[in-house]
């Protein structure tokens, strides 16, 4: 990773509330984190624990009413797409930062043929005429794989597999080239099989195209094989954020410990049964005023019920939030 | 899509046999009689002879396939030869005769089809039109003023009997304002610009009327519909390609939406011939509805039994229609 660079994406202080019927749900708390160009970072946690949000926070893609950005900025680009016109983030979004989403099964326009909907960003962001997008529609399904292209374009995604709807939506995405593309959960709606070939699809595409990349799932063993920065999230925090080695070699955050005892190992003894974390996700009605984690965490004392830990430095570029210290087995020093 | 047009059309044949015995045996069993209504001096022996005059002394089955006969082969002969002055139809051909008017029930229908079809015909049109945007605007603005207004007006439209509004128009705008005819008269002629503007002028209120009583129901079948796609997750993909809200509502979600209505109106529209029976009475509209509440009224078994038969058909016929609309609008739909 060029070390050093500035960063193509840099977040701070995000916060979202959904003002619902039964109260505001505080999903997204001071969320700070950055992107390098070309890097690919994943962000892993349990499901509710606010990846999507904030990703959708972003770029203005959350439904207002009930959700509601209420604090930070989001630098890209020397602008802040937080305050930044409608019609402008709308320039942005397809074209800078394209988005790739969970169910290929849904994120598609049943009644339009696919060429139809990879043509669009393109028809927008690049001007281009029907037959200049019609040909890049192609290249890009060729791009991500899918055989005889140039018919494929006629056809409606009912037509396709939920993998090659899949390479579809990348194809979206990657349309007008994006200079950063935000996958969430990209493979949990595939079968195992079909994740292997779109993994391998997008470390190629990578490679190929240099874009960086958020890459969001909340399986590690998907992570440890992608990544180069990984960045932990519970209770709609940021607990944990690493290089990926150091973060498998040396985890401290409680929680991410937690889940890494929850990948299950192929190689080495069978478990008897598959390992889970104890005990219900923090129902988030208010903003954080302890640590969300410590209803469940073994190593959980009374400072903890206190005051919400900022993330503080544990090595090179490496943070986490925990008053506690594992290397020490004892309280850390502020 | 072509062979299942085909075989769908050859499955409404047995279907409507089955409904033209249904509906011949239902009116030709009714305790009315044709001669009721006919003054009292005319002897029993009189009246029995004009029964079997009418042929009711055959037995049902032999009167039914007479009728069948009839419906399905010298009426339409006969039609061709009035249409086209050609002389297909035989003398012995005899045309299914109203009791009341001794004039052929098809040329009664003629008559009656174009006012029926200006007034009514109008309103469903009207209603459809006001109701799609209505619909669309309420859904994408849902709990906005404009959608509660939009959902008591359709309450209203749907719940308020329209014998009700169209008395209360006629009490507002021709008793007190007199700025319309509260009568439909059928004898205007459209010729120049005046007889246009008295012409739209008489078809204000009735139209008014049903077309409030349309949209309210089409209207509120759009918000659902429109509601139902806005929340599918093909519409965060179109906007996180950045297209305008106007492309993400008016193309992408709009398209979906219109599947499910464009079979509802399209199953709606049978009503239109049908007529609007109340509203025919309450302004005086001698349409198709009128027609078919004089029939009952007089006992006209030929009348009523044609008039319902050709409902039936147009039902039958725009359910295949919308089914047909409905597999080349929604592509994952494949008839074969
Ligand atoms: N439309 C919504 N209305 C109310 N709450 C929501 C909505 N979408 C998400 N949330 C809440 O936000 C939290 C984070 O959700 P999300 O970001 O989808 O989690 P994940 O990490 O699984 O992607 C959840 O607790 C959820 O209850
Ligand atoms: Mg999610």
């Amino acid at each position: 990773m060029p070390d050093g660079a500035s960063p193509i994406l840099e977040v701070q202080g995000l916060q979202t509330v959904f003002r619902t019927r039964g109260g505001d749900i505080h999903a997204v708390n001071s969320v700070d984190f950055h992107l390098q160009p070309g890097e690919l970072l994943g962000v892993v946690g349990e499901s509710g624990s606010g990846k999507s949000v904030t990703m959708m926070s972003l770029i203005g893609l959350l439904p207002s009413p009930p959700a509601e950005v209420r604090a930070g900025t989001v630098r890209f680009g020397g602008d802040d797409l937080l305050r930044m016109p409608a019609r402008q983030l709308r320039d942005i979004r397809g074209a800078r930062i394209g988005f790739v989403f969970q169910d290929p099964m849904t994120s598609l326009n049943p009644v339009f043929p696919v060429g139809f909907q990879i043509m669009e960003p393109l028809r927008k962001h690049m001007g281009l005429d029907r037959a200049a997008a019609r040909r890049r529609a192609q290249e890009l399904l060729e791009l991500v794989g899918i055989p005889d292209a140039a018919r494929r374009l006629g056809d409606f995604p009912h037509q396709f597999s939920g993998g090659m709807r899949q390479r579809v939506m990348i194809a979206m995405a990657l349309a007008c080239d994006p200079e950063v593309l935000i996958a969430d959960e990209p493979t949990t709606a595939l079968d195992v099989t079909i994740q292997a070939q779109i993994l391998v699809l997008m470390k190629d595409l990578r490679e190929r195209l240099g874009m960086a990349v958020i890459w969001i799932t909340h399986d590690l063993g998907v992570i440890a094989g992608i990544a180069d920065r990984v960045m932990v999230m519970y209770g709609g925090q940021v607990v944990e954020q690493a290089p990926v080695k150091a973060l498998f070699a040396r985890p401290q955050h409680p929680y991410t410990r937690a889940l890494l005892q929850t990948v299950p190992h192929v190689t080495g003894a069978r478990a008897d049964r598959l390992k889970v974390i104890e005990g219900q996700p923090p129902v988030l009605s208010g903003p954080p005023r302890a640590c969300p984690f410590r209803a469940r965490c073994p190593h959980a004392f009374e400072t903890c019920a206190r005051a919400n830990p900022a993330r503080v430095a544990v090595g090179p570029d490496h943070d986490a939030a925990c008053f506690w210290d594992v290397d020490r087995g004892a309280p850390r020093h502020v | 899509m072509f062979t299942y047009t085909i075989r769908r059309l050859l499955i409404a044949i047995p279907t409507l046999l089955v409904i033209s015995l249904i509906i011949f045996l239902v009116v030709t069993l009714a305790p009315s009689d044709p001669t009721a209504n006919l003054p009292l001096s005319i002897p029993s022996e009189v009246r029995a002879q004009m029964r079997e005059a009418l042929g009711l002394n055959e037995p049902i089955l032999v009167r039914y396939l007479l009728w069948l006969r009839q419906f399905f082969l010298y009426e339409p002969l006969h039609m061709l030869d009035q249409a086209f002055g050609l002389s297909l139809a035989g003398e012995d051909m005899q045309r299914i005769l109203s009791w009341q008017t001794r004039s052929p029930v098809a040329d009664l229908i003629v008559q009656r089809l174009p006012q029926t079809l200006w007034v009514v015909g109008t309103s469903y049109v009207v209603g459809v039109l006001i109701a799609l945007p209505i619909g669309i605007v309420s859904a994408y603005r849902q709990y906005s003023w404009f959608d509660q207004i939009g959902t008591f007006v359709s309450m209203v439209g749907f719940s308020v009997p329209t014998f009700f509004t169209g008395v209360l128009l006629i009490v507002i705008f021709s008793v007190h304002l007199g700025w319309f005819p509260s009568i439909y008269d059928t004898t205007l002629r459209v010729t120049d610009l005046s007889t246009f503007w008295l012409q739209i002028k008489q078809m204000i209120m009735p139209v008014a009327v049903l077309a409030l009583y349309n949209a309210a129901q089409i209207s509120r079948f759009m918000r659902a519909s429109m509601l139902d796609n806005l929340n599918q997750d093909y519409v965060r993909t179109a906007r996180a390609k950045g297209m305008t809200e106007r492309v993400v509502v008016l193309l992408h979600v709009l398209r979906n939406s219109m599947i499910p209505v464009v079979t509802v109106i399209a199953l709606g529209v049978p009503t239109v011939f049908g007529g609007a029976i109340i509203t025919e009475q309450v302004f005086k509209v001698n349409g198709i509805g009128q027609l078919l509440i004089i029939a009952i009224q007089g006992g006209d078994v030929p009348t009523v039994q044609t008039l319902t038969f050709i409902f039936a058909v147009l039902i039958v016929l725009f359910n295949l229609i919308a089914d047909v609309l409905y597999g080349l609008l929604d592509p994952r739909i494949r008839y074969d």
